[in-house]
């Protein structure tokens, strides 16, 4: 099993630490936040775990970024995956979802045989939500986005993919690509056994070159404009009283007042 | 191929009817195509869908493309990816858009792919740059707590749109358009998916997506037994509940019941935050609200900056008087 896995700046960092360059169109990464794992990732490695203990097999990471916190990365290893890559060259950093696929498939290619590729919905970044559906595209294997549960059943893998109103159970033949979402429960903490084992596992370093990849022939297929944040316009109206629940009646009496309710 | 020209737009069923994201994409889609003095075209794929046509062409299209084979009733990446793809060749259009669903979500990605197009995906904003003619595709991207304004650089120009960012247009009988059928043209051995079955999680009450009131809980809700307080004023206003994603990943309450950016998208007229502290995720599947209420002990809470209303204290001591006080006003 292979699982795609990115580094991000913290999403859940408080809003009020969010900013952009807007004439650079970057975002500015807030002082003191550590960059972690984004959460589906995590999820999507939480999903090939659960294979992985039910029927054995061995899960391959796959980072690509610059500067990628060891501590980061290697809490893939320390949750139990076997093996990391890490694909680190200045001229993929950044790219666009179109690139990104590219390079990606290109590393799994070289990696070899697998099963099933686990990635997440979205990067938790740029929620683009259109890598996983690439790479399974240029490799030319079925997908299933969107996982809440999957099981390998009789050489198959048996998905669980989130609908508005409910779910869709769908069998889906090996090799194959699964996204995966935060429906299927919490990823595991890694326990200390796990931590001390992680140094010992494999973890490969890779540049463009490497995987057989000419940055310059990846052309995006997007062009990003504008990057901004709207300023929200309005104020808010605090309800006072004497006592709180006199600020709770006072808050029905203003809606009422307003002819909202 | 040949000159992209004309929208074309995905036209969605549910329950044997066009579903409401495809009138709001026909009607939005209708904008666009006068805009570039354009065509604007349907696609309706399914089994025993071909008499929608004349419905796609009452709320906007002026071309309606059927695809109609039993392979195609149930939503598999595997058959309706090749479908849309010899839809759009044959199409050749300028822009091609789908909803941010089930369907538009998984599908526009893999088709752009093929095709070697580019995708913005859930769109907020769409609009014709006056000078270039191009699309403008805006989204929410870091959680919400920014916009990206992005361009396609080859076509066909692809999107997926937010429910509820474009408007139907009313029903209009006189309109007179084109229907084209196509030939599925699937190879059943080919197809290595298997649709086993759909389960549907029964929502109790109003549905989300369509209440005109929401009253939803998070985290400071403490547990299951705090969204009881919550069903009550939902009783009473005659709203549908929601969450933070909380609650839906500790189990108290259904993952249907979501609202966010990876949740359910509401736009009621009135919205009520009780113990969510206002993440740019939640905000995000939120914020269309007409007027947003935010109760909430702490008084730096985030969610006070998009709120319109507020009472900062702990629900407990807030949410019983406040339902009685509604009851009474609305009694
Ligand atoms: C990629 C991604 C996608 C996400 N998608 C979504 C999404 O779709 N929807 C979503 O909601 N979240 C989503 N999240 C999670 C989001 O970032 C926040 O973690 C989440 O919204 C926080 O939920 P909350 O406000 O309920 O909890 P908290 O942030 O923990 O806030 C709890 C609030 O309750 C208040 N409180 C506590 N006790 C009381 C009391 N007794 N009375 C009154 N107030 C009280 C506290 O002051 C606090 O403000 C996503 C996150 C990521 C990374
Ligand atoms: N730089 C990257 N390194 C590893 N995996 C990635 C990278 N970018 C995207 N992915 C994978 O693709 C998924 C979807 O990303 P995106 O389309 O960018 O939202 C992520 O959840 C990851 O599983």
């Amino acid at each position: 099993m292979i699982v795609c896995a990115k580094q991000i700046q913290d999403p859940e960092a408080p809003p009020a630490t969010f900013k952009v360059d807007p004439a650079a169109n970057k975002v500015i990464p807030p002082a003191g936040v550590e960059p972690v794992i984004s959460p589906f990732d995590e999820q999507a490695e939480e999903a090939a775990l659960r294979i992985k203990d039910a029927q054995g097999g061995t899960i391959k990471v796959i980072s690509m970024g610059l500067e990628m916190k060891r501590t980061v990365v290697l809490k893939s290893l320390s949750m139990g995956a076997d093996e990391l890559y890490l694909i680190e060259d200045p001229a993929l950093a950044g790219l666009a979802s179109f690139s990104t696929a590219y390079a990606l498939a290109a590393a799994i290619k070289k990696i070899g045989e697998f099963d099933v590729i686990f990635c997440g919905r979205q990067a938790a970044d740029w929620d683009a939500g259109q890598v996983g559906s690439g790479i399974a595209e240029i490799l030319g294997i079925p997908s299933v986005t969107v996982a809440k549960k999957v099981d390998a059943v009789d050489g198959r893998i048996r998905v669980e993919r989130v609908v508005a109103d409910g779910y869709e159970v769908i069998e889906v033949e090996t090799p194959c690509l699964i996204t995966v979402s935060n429906e299927l429960g919490e990823p595991r903490y890694p326990t200390m056994k796990g931590i001390m084992a992680a140094k010992k596992k494999p973890t490969t370093v890779w540049s463009a070159q490497d995987i057989g990849v000419d940055p310059s022939k990846l052309q995006a297929r997007t062009k990003l404009l504008k990057l901004f944040v709207e300023e929200r316009v309005g104020k808010c109206e605090m309800m006072e009283g004497e006592t709180i629940e006199e600020a709770a009646a006072n808050l029905a009496l203003r809606l009422r007042e307003v002819k909202v309710i | 191929m040949a000159e992209n020209k004309g929208v074309v737009i995905l036209a969605e069923t549910l329950d044997g009817k066009l579903s409401p994201a495809a009138l709001e994409l026909l009607g939005g889609g209708r904008g666009l195509a006068d805009e570039l003095g354009e065509e604007l075209s349907a696609v309706i794929m399914g089994s025993g869908i071909a008499g929608l046509a004349q419905d796609a062409i009452a709320y906007g299209a002026d071309r309606v493309y059927t695809v109609d084979d039993p392979l195609l009733k149930d939503y598999q990446t595997e058959t309706y990816v090749p479908v849309m793809e010899k839809v759009v060749k044959e199409a050749s259009p300028n822009i091609v858009l789908m909803g941010q669903t089930a369907i538009g979500r998984d599908l526009v990605p893999r088709l752009a792919f093929r095709l070697e197009a580019g995708a913005s995906m859930d769109c907020i904003r769409l609009e014709i740059d006056p000078e270039t003619k191009l699309l403008k595709q805006t989204r929410a991207v870091y959680g919400g707590n920014a916009l990206a304004t992005y361009v396609s650089e080859v076509k066909p120009q692809m999107a997926t749109v937010r429910a509820k960012v474009m408007d139907a247009l009313p029903r209009d009988d006189s309109r007179k358009g084109e229907v084209v059928t196509i030939d599925a043209g699937l190879d059943p051995s080919k197809i290595r998916t298997k649709f086993i079955e759909k389960v549907k999680e029964e929502v109790v009450g109003i549905k989300l997506e369509d209440a005109d009131v929401v009253v939803s809980g998070g985290r400071g809700m403490g547990d299951a037994e705090g969204f009881k307080e919550l069903e009550k004023l939902a009783g009473v206003l005659r709203a549908a509940v929601g969450s933070s994603r909380p609650p839906c990943d500790q189990g108290w309450v259904p993952a249907s019941m979501q609202v966010g950016l990876t949740g359910k998208i509401v736009s009621p007229t009135l919205y009520i935050a009780v113990g969510i502290s206002g993440a740019a995720q939640h905000i995000s599947g939120m914020s269309g609200s007409k007027n947003i209420v935010a109760i909430n002990k702490d008084a730096e809470a985030n969610i006070f900056k998009v709120a319109h209303y507020g009472v900062v204290g702990d629900w407990k001591k807030i949410l019983p008087p406040f339902t009685e006080k509604v009851k009474e006003l609305l009694g």
